[in-house]
């Protein structure tokens, strides 16, 4: 294989073919290209063998036109040149073709550009997540917001792991579109939507942050939600929420709040970005158990009237109950209406 | 017949190898079989088994289905792809298609666990079959997730073990949360009336 690769390239080198910067081995993209050739997966066995049996027939074309120069003159000679070029234009069309295909690969599927976002130990994770609801009381310095990744990543999946129970628990009925999608697409949505426009308002404001800094925040005071969400999916009192939202939400948006004065100057642009921060915040806390969870607390007052003490009110199993109740409150509606 | 006999030579030896693998997720020890040898069949063929057993489930009314099978096959392999890149940001030494392949063969125990409900649910949809049916997921989700985490941990640098199996852990997790609550679909549309 390797004198034959050689003959390849010195073929290839007094051609001149499509050569361009050879990609120097060893990139880390997502799928390394170089090995393609490489028989120990299975589903590449026909590539490695087309390029193995272009080689072999080039070879054999090689040796054909060699004898046949000498017997048969220009005519034949030249015939076999030119079978010989016609296959090497093919085999350097395939050689430039996966060339460039690898080297868009690795520009735009080269993982490396996230690789020291992603740069962490476990501890560091546990500190950081305790710290999100932890408000740091320095405004006159710039506070240290950790630029990682990691964290703000899987809590937004654990944020739609929770989303997706609240849901399934509560009955809800999505129209167009799926629960998971909705949960995937909301959560990330604001992850990703709301940390780019205070970015932006950042920007306006002339604070000192970076994107990096601004999703990493954002992201780990998401954690506060998924323990208020996480406590009120499972025990469903209403107060209980409230209370919940008020501190633990009130805890992580002061956090944020927070480092953000720390890093902007001048009153009114501290106000209008932190009180948007705060705001969205808040609010993205109160839709999520609202959306997804009234109609629990409806089925739940129907059910048994408004003159049962909150305490009494327990998770059941939904599909069953909900249909009772369809019936119970027509044959109700049946029987006021029948008696005016 | 000597053609079809050549056909189904490599047929077999492909089927042979995925029924390997099989043997190896369903008693976990320390091979290195499926990372040698990596192919997408198997996680192919589970795929497409779980999610066909999944569709078809019901809730309360008739626009909403359960899982469709598109969303279960994206969420397969979308799952896959993150871990896959989440471990190889963490400084793992595994290759992507090694990676696929452990995480979709170790979706075998949720498989099986899957067709156990469905035989349950024919019983009926009590509390029993309520109780029975969340043992058999909790045990096979975490039956999956031990077994990927044999073969997927061993490539990371020892501290960081924990980082990688927590996704692993929400990947099945969210699996085994659309078996539990499946169920099935009634077949005139009609439901009861009244207690």
């Amino acid at each position: 294989m390797s004198t034959t690769e050689n003959k390849n390239t010195n073929s290839t080198e007094s051609w001149g073919g499509f050569d361009d910067n050879p990609i120097q081995g060893g990139g880390s993209a997502v799928i390394d290209m170089e090995n393609m050739d490489d028989t120990s997966g299975s589903s590449f066995e026909d590539m490695g063998d087309m390029h193995q049996r272009m080689k072999e027939e080039e070879e054999v074309s090689e040796e054909a036109a060699a004898t046949e120069e000498g017997d048969d003159g220009e005519f034949l000679g030249m015939k076999g040149v030119k079978g010989q070029l016609s296959r090497q234009v093919a085999d350097e069309v395939w050689q430039a073709g996966k060339r460039q295909a690898s080297k868009a690969f690795n520009l735009y599927a080269n993982i490396d550009i996230l690789r020291p976002y992603f740069d962490v130990e476990p501890i560091q994770v546990r500190n950081r997540l305790l710290e999100s609801l932890i408000p740091v009381r320095i405004i006159n310095f710039p506070q240290k917001i950790a630029g990682e990744l990691y964290g703000p990543l899987m809590l937004v999946f654990t944020l739609v792991a929770i989303l997706l129970h609240g849901m399934k628990t509560s009955g809800t009925v999505i129209r167009e579109g799926t629960l998971m999608g909705t949960a995937i697409g909301t959560c990330f949505g604001y992850w990703i939507g709301v940390s780019s426009f205070i970015y932006f308002l950042a920007y306006l404001c002339n604070a000192q942050i970076t994107m990096l800094q601004m999703l990493s925040l954002l992201g780990y005071g998401l954690f506060g939600h998924c323990v208020v969400l996480f406590v009120t999916y499972s025990v469903h009192f209403h107060s209980l929420f409230y209370i919940l939202w008020l501190v633990i939400g009130g805890l992580s948006t002061l956090r944020m709040v927070a480092a953000l004065i720390s890093r902007t100057v001048g009153h009114t642009p501290r106000l209008i970005l932190c009180g948007t921060v705060a705001t969205l915040h808040m609010l993205f806390l109160l839709y999520l158990h609202f959306a997804y969870h009234k109609i629990v607390e409806g089925i739940l007052d129907t059910l048994e009237g408004p003159n049962v003490p909150p305490i009494q009110r327990v998770a059941r199993d939904i599909p069953e109950v909900s249909v009772a109740l369809v019936n119970a409150t027509v044959k109700m509606i049946g029987i006021t209406l029948q008696s005016h | 017949m000597a053609e079809v006999d050549e056909a189904s030579k490599p047929l077999l030896r492909d089927l042979k190898a995925v029924g390997k693998k099989f043997g190896h997720v369903m008693y976990p020890k320390k091979s290195t079989t499926l990372l040698r040898d990596w192919d997408l069949w198997g996680p192919l063929l589970l795929c497409v088994t779980l999610a066909l057993m999944l569709q078809g489930g019901s809730a309360d009314s008739k626009e909403d289905g359960g899982p469709q099978f598109a969303e279960v096959f994206v969420i397969i392999w979308f799952g896959s792809v993150i871990i896959t890149l989440n471990s190889k940001l963490l400084g793992g030494t595994i290759s992507f298609f090694q990676s696929l392949c452990v995480l979709g063969y170790c979706i075998l125990p949720l498989t099986v666990a899957m067709i156990v409900c469905r035989l349950v649910l024919l019983g009926g949809t009590g509390t029993a079959s309520f109780i029975v049916r969340f043992i058999v997921v909790v045990a096979s989700f975490g039956w999956s997730t031990f077994a990927s985490t044999a073969f997927l941990a061993d490539s990371q640098p020892p501290n960081r073990k924990a980082l990688v199996v927590y996704p692993v852990f929400l990947f099945y997790f969210v699996i085994s949360w659309m078996i539990v609550t499946f169920s099935p679909s009634h077949s005139d549309g009609t439901t009861d009336t009244g207690p």
